[in-house]
């Protein structure tokens, strides 16, 4: 068969080269990416990196210089403090151990959470990434309620008092979403109208992530009582 | 006229032994600041062009390359650090203080090695949530999140095992309390807390170990994986922007119309 179509070379460098798809069955075709403004990355980019780097350099300096790093006494085995607390990244999970078995909070949470962070991109519902409630919204907004209803009962059950204001605060601004539209009057509407499940999942996580490490960092003293950040124990 | 210090750059990149080390040679066109990024060992892992509003500050917050920066630091200060350290019971924490009182300048190595490290946990989290919130973990880009997934777990080992190091109160009891977490894990808990410590509480064996792992294996794991997620957002296409509307765009494979993507230009 010959060809009907001539391969052509452009020899613009400033272009990117176009890519030609051939449709062979009858079907509409949906163009999503268009052409876009590139640059050279030497020097574009690379002068940006290095000006990035050396205000972090600068800012990590400055700071050394400032605040020295704890060092405490030798360590002893036979002397324990109180509180012993891990390094601040851990403390959200050590706060977690005060309130579930060792077996829920040191195992089973942060094995879900690395799990569910390693799947995240295999699942269409997130690349599709559509707002939660666009679609069968009075069967969700139910879900919603029984799912926030019994996280709280279960939180209070167990007495993590600390992480309900994250998950009501989410609750609610979901419930939001719920009555609203890509054709909401406000900007903010629209804006949770279009977040999908993903979305709610990550923010509610980060929330009661930062939430749990600042009360293990700060708010820990002996024997894991709750103590105020400028109480001295 | 005045030479500027850009001409005698220009000079300099024109001299024999200039060209003899970089390849790609001299020259302001296209072609030249290509090959430049081309033709460099360590460059050619990134694209030769990139989309000119993915280096807007807002599109990453450069947190990427910040946390590559840290960790840029953190080998610097660390070797340094291991001239004067002996992973050994109770001379470690001697050395600590004398890196303290004694070597010159020392304390201000140990003050930048603990801060970057702390800075540089902290940027990858915010890393992730940021790559996360622009929704760059999608296709082709899923593996170069794993990937992402794994070195962030890297780094709160390399950080976690650093933190025994000093051999001080502080680092006997949080290394202590976070191995206890192991023994949790049903059946094989007593078999991992040992083999984590090489013995069963954080004694002499537990700092070698944890020696090797910060400063030999694990640091080796990270800079493979560095380049391997550098190299993939390369191949991935460079940098994901949103092409249009999320609640818009249908995942091609559950659209009953074909959607016609045509990539963005694989650049070398």
């Amino acid at each position: 068969m010959d060809k009907d179509f001539v391969a052509g070379v452009d020899s613009n460098a400033k272009k990117s080269p176009r890519r030609v798809a051939f449709i062979t069955r009858r079907t509409s075709a949906a163009v999503r990416v268009t052409d876009e403004e590139q640059v050279q990355t030497y020097p574009e980019l690379l002068f940006r990196v290095a000006v990035a780097l050396e205000i972090l350099c600068i800012a990590l300096v400055i700071t050394a210089l400032l605040f020295n790093a704890p060092l405490e006494g030798l360590a002893d085995p036979s002397h324990t403090p109180n509180p012993a607390k891990a390094p601040w990244y851990f403390l959200g999970l050590q706060e977690l151990l005060h309130y579930f078995p060792p077996v829920v909070a040191g195992v089973l949470a942060p094995g879900l959470v690395v799990m569910a962070l390693f799947v995240i991109p295999y699942f269409n519902i997130n690349i599709e990434a559509e707002g939660l409630f666009l679609k069968d919204r009075k069967r969700r907004l139910t879900i919603l309620a029984t799912v926030a209803i019994a996280l709280t009962v279960f939180l209070l059950i167990f007495d993590v008092y600390v992480a309900i204001p994250g998950t009501l605060i989410i609750a609610a601004l979901m419930a939001i979403a719920a009555y609203s539209s890509p054709q909401s009057p406000s900007s903010f509407q629209r804006y949770l109208a279009a977040k999908p499940l993903s979305f709610w999942i990550m923010t509610w996580f980060l929330i009661e992530l930062v939430v749990l490490t600042a009360v293990g960092t700060f708010f820990r003293g002996p024997g894991w009582s709750f103590v105020l950040p400028w109480q001295s124990y | 006229m005045p030479k500027t210090l850009a001409n005698y750059f220009d000079e300099l990149r024109q001299t024999r032994i200039w060209r003899s080390v970089f390849r790609s040679g001299s020259g302001t066109s296209t072609l030249h600041r290509s090959l430049a990024i081309q033709q460099n060992v360590f460059l050619h892992l990134f694209s030769t062009k990139v989309r000119k509003r993915m280096m807007s500050f807002s599109a990453t917050w450069y947190l990427g390359t910040l946390t590559f920066g840290t960790f840029l630091i953190l080998v610097l200060t660390g070797v340094l650090l291991m001239l004067y350290y002996h992973p050994s019971v109770p001379q470690a924490y001697a050395d600590t203080k004398d890196l303290q009182f004694v070597v010159s300048s020392g304390m201000f190595l140990r003050n930048l090695h603990r801060w970057s490290a702390h800075a540089m946990v902290f940027l990858v989290f915010a890393h992730m949530f940021k790559v996360f919130y622009r929704g760059a973990y999608r296709p082709p880009r899923e593996f170069n999140w794993v990937i992402g997934v794994v070195l962030l777990l890297i780094t709160l080992l390399l950080s976690y095992t650093g933190y025994l190091l000093p051999w001080d109160q502080l680092a006997f009891w949080a290394i202590t309390v976070g191995s206890n977490i192991a023994l949790a894990v049903p059946l094989l808990g007593q078999k991992i807390h040992f083999l984590l410590l090489g013995g069963n509480a954080v004694n002499a064996n537990a700092l070698l170990r944890f020696y090797v792992l910060h400063c030999v294996t694990l640091p080796l794991a990270a800079v493979v994986l560095i380049a391997v997620h550098f190299w993939r957002i390369r191949k991935d296409g460079g940098l994901y922007v949103h092409q249009s509307e999320p609640a818009r765009a249908k995942a091609a494979a559950d659209s009953a119309t074909a959607q016609v993507e045509i990539p963005k230009p694989e650049a070398k």
